[in-house]
């Protein structure tokens, strides 16, 4: 692992006048360019410990560094200039046009107009806003483009960490599941070291390579990635904070692509290169009315999936195959339910619950990847459950 | 004519109007064009100065407040004095140690500005949204620029609204100032009363009015032109 980003040693903020610190002793490290999460009760710390990174709030002991440097090396203005944040109520400057306001830290950082200028389209176009809206004030937008420009104006000097503090927080569920996704996409290109504070637990599995589990005084509970978290709590503590259904949100982590890949590597170790059952009914145009039959009749299946070659063209009732005189003048109807390699097993799961077939149809556009049944999905949990893994 | 009239001898003698004498001689505006024209101006200056001498001071003790909170009370309470002193006898207890000066008349009209326009700043600059400030400390701003850029602005609507209620007071006390032989539309107020002569005193007062008037829409203006975000946040 590379030198982290972000690494607390000891931390602790003591109030005066009060009997238990706010963060009693924390250390936590962050690799370079991932999302750590913090996630707990209230009065757990959280968003001290953020604002302790950028020195909004100073510790009482400890040390902090970000990139290498201690922070309280730096003069806490020229420290901030180099950390992209964003809070809940985003606080844009209402007296400043969305221009203006993702020009913030260039301007502060003495940047030259035409700099600033073609930095301000660059952002608009990492963060999807329209360009008329760059002369429109912070009062005049949605709750969702106010919070894109938060984050734009937090990227604009292009810092290498950025603190989130409950972004998310202030606007509703539907704009805040798209926001979540667009964070991530943005993640994948910009590639920036963020501590991202939440109470939110499924915000926290959903957005994090990592996260810290806080108790109140800061007490680090966990600090793994949030499929191990799930796999393994490490106290009754973090397994009462994961909450019902811990099996179902580890589902909504694993994708399709590495069942299917499970599934293969179980064929290969098979040998012999028989049809996996796993696929479900399935045969090529090609290959004509008995192949068809054969197949349908193995899998004692009252349907079964036409493929031409990798193109999956849909399925047919094993009844219609006993009256056709060929494959090709059957009319195959579409799968309703395909999941993406991409997709979430609990994705996967939904699309064999809810459709006849029992099967999920895995395709990338309209090229058959495979199928997956109830018992692979199980199957996947059970061994990713059978080893436990150490927790760090 | 009352019971009143016995027991406090008026400054001014007012005698009952003449009917034959008409309520304005046009004559008597045209012939004095002048006078009137230099008395307005005087008028303005007086009111500039006081407001504007006001505000910086009122700035500054904002600045005070803002920076020690435990100032704010007795900032309140020293202002709040001054402004409950009666002008005519603040004018009074002046002239002996400053004359009959523009000092003395500015002494007394400052002082009246002060608790409008430091209350006012005060308020502007506290309610100032804490997220705002916040994310600007957060992205690295210092105090002062935090002030001059983001706070200030953000408070110009509130101050604005101190400063036309300062500037419309002071206009109606500037022609109090007049009984110090200065008072700029007040001379003609006097004058009318002294010689029951009741066209300057309708020209004083008509101007002093339109004045006021004409101050406060000109600081509307000012405050739509430097804060237009006010007006397009509400569409």
């Amino acid at each position: 692992m590379s030198r982290p980003a972000i690494e607390l040693e000891h931390v602790a903020k003591r109030y005066p006048g009060t009997s238990s610190p706010a963060v009693g002793d924390l250390s936590l490290a962050v690799p370079q360019g991932e999302i750590a999460v913090l996630v707990g009760p209230s009065g757990c710390g959280k968003t001290t410990v953020l604002k302790m990174i950028n020195r909004l709030i100073e510790p009482t002991a400890g040390r902090i560094t970000v990139g290498g440097v201690e922070v309280r090396e730096l003069q806490p203005h020229l420290l901030r200039q180099g950390i992209g944040y964003v809070i809940q109520q985003i606080g844009l400057f209402p007296h400043r046009t969305v221009a203006q306001n993702m020009a913030t830290v260039p301007r502060l950082l003495g940047w030259d107009r035409r700099r600033i200028a073609s930095r301000v389209e660059e952002l608009l176009e990492l963060v999807a806003l329209e360009p008329e809206l760059l002369g429109r004030y912070p009062a005049e937008l949605s709750g969702g483009q106010r919070q894109r420009v938060g984050v734009a104006r937090a990227l604009a000097a292009d810092p290498p960490v950025l603190l989130m503090d409950e972004p998310f927080g202030a606007v509703d569920p539907i704009v805040r599941a798209r926001l979540q996704e667009e964070l991530l996409e943005l993640q994948r290109r910009v590639r920036k070291t963020i501590v991202f504070v939440t109470h939110d637990i499924d915000e926290a599995i959903q957005l994090g390579d990592r996260v810290a589990i806080l108790n109140v005084g800061g007490v680090l509970e966990q600090y793994a990635p949030p499929e191990e978290m799930l796999r393994v709590p490490a106290s009754e503590f973090v397994e009462e904070f994961l909450g019902a259904e811990r099996g179902l949100k580890r589902l909504s982590l694993m994708t399709v692509a590495s069942v299917i890949a499970g599934v293969e590597r179980g064929l290969a170790a098979a040998a012999g290169g028989l049809a996996a059952p796993q696929h479900g009914p399935r045969a090529q145009l090609a290959e004509g009315l008995d192949a068809a039959r054969r197949a349908i009749a193995e899998h004692d299946a009252e349907w079964l999936a036409l493929l031409d070659g990798e193109r999956l063209l849909g399925w047919v009732w094993g009844r219609e195959l006993q009256t056709a005189s060929s494959l090709a003048e059957l009319e195959p109807r579409p799968f309703l339910a395909t999941v993406q390699p991409a997709s979430s097993l609990r994705e996967a799961l939904d699309a064999i619950v809810s459709s006849h077939t029992e099967v999920a149809v895995v395709c990338e556009g309209d090229l058959y990847r495979g199928m997956l049944a109830l018992s692979d999905i199980v199957g996947e949990i059970r061994e990713a459950a059978a080893p436990p893994g150490v927790a760090r | 004519m009352t019971a009143s009239g016995e027991l406090a001898r008026p400054l001014v003698e007012v005698g009952p109007l003449a009917t034959s004498e008409p309520l304005i001689r046009w004559g008597w505006i045209v012939d004095h064009l002048d006078d009137i024209w230099v008395a307005t101006v005087e008028h303005v200056q007086l009111t500039a100065i006081a407001v504007g001498l006001g505000f910086v001071i009122a700035l500054a003790l904002s600045i005070v407040a803002l920076r020690f909170r435990a100032s704010y009370v007795p900032i309140t309470w020293v202002t709040g004095t001054l402004y409950t002193i009666p002008s005519l006898a603040l004018f009074a207890f002046l002239v002996p140690f400053t004359g009959l000066s523009v000092l003395s008349a500015e002494i007394g009209l400052v002082s009246y500005t002060l608790l409008i326009l430091f209350r006012n700043t005060v308020a502007g600059i506290d309610g100032v949204p804490g997220e705002v400030r916040e994310a600007a400390l957060g992205m690295g701003y210092r105090r002062w620029r935090l002030f001059l850029e983001i706070e200030l602005p953000l408070a110009l609507p509130v101050i604005v609204a101190g400063l036309r209620i300062a500037s419309v007071t002071i206009v109606g006390l500037v022609t109090v100032t007049s009984l110090i032989s200065l008072g700029g539309l007040g001379v003609f107020i006097l004058d009318g009363l002294q010689r029951d002569f009741t066209t300057p005193l309708i020209v004083g007062a008509v101007l002093s009015v339109a004045l006021a008037s004409a101050i406060d829409l000109a600081l509307v203006l000012v405050e739509r032109a430097l804060a237009p975000w006010e007006r397009r946040g509400a569409a």
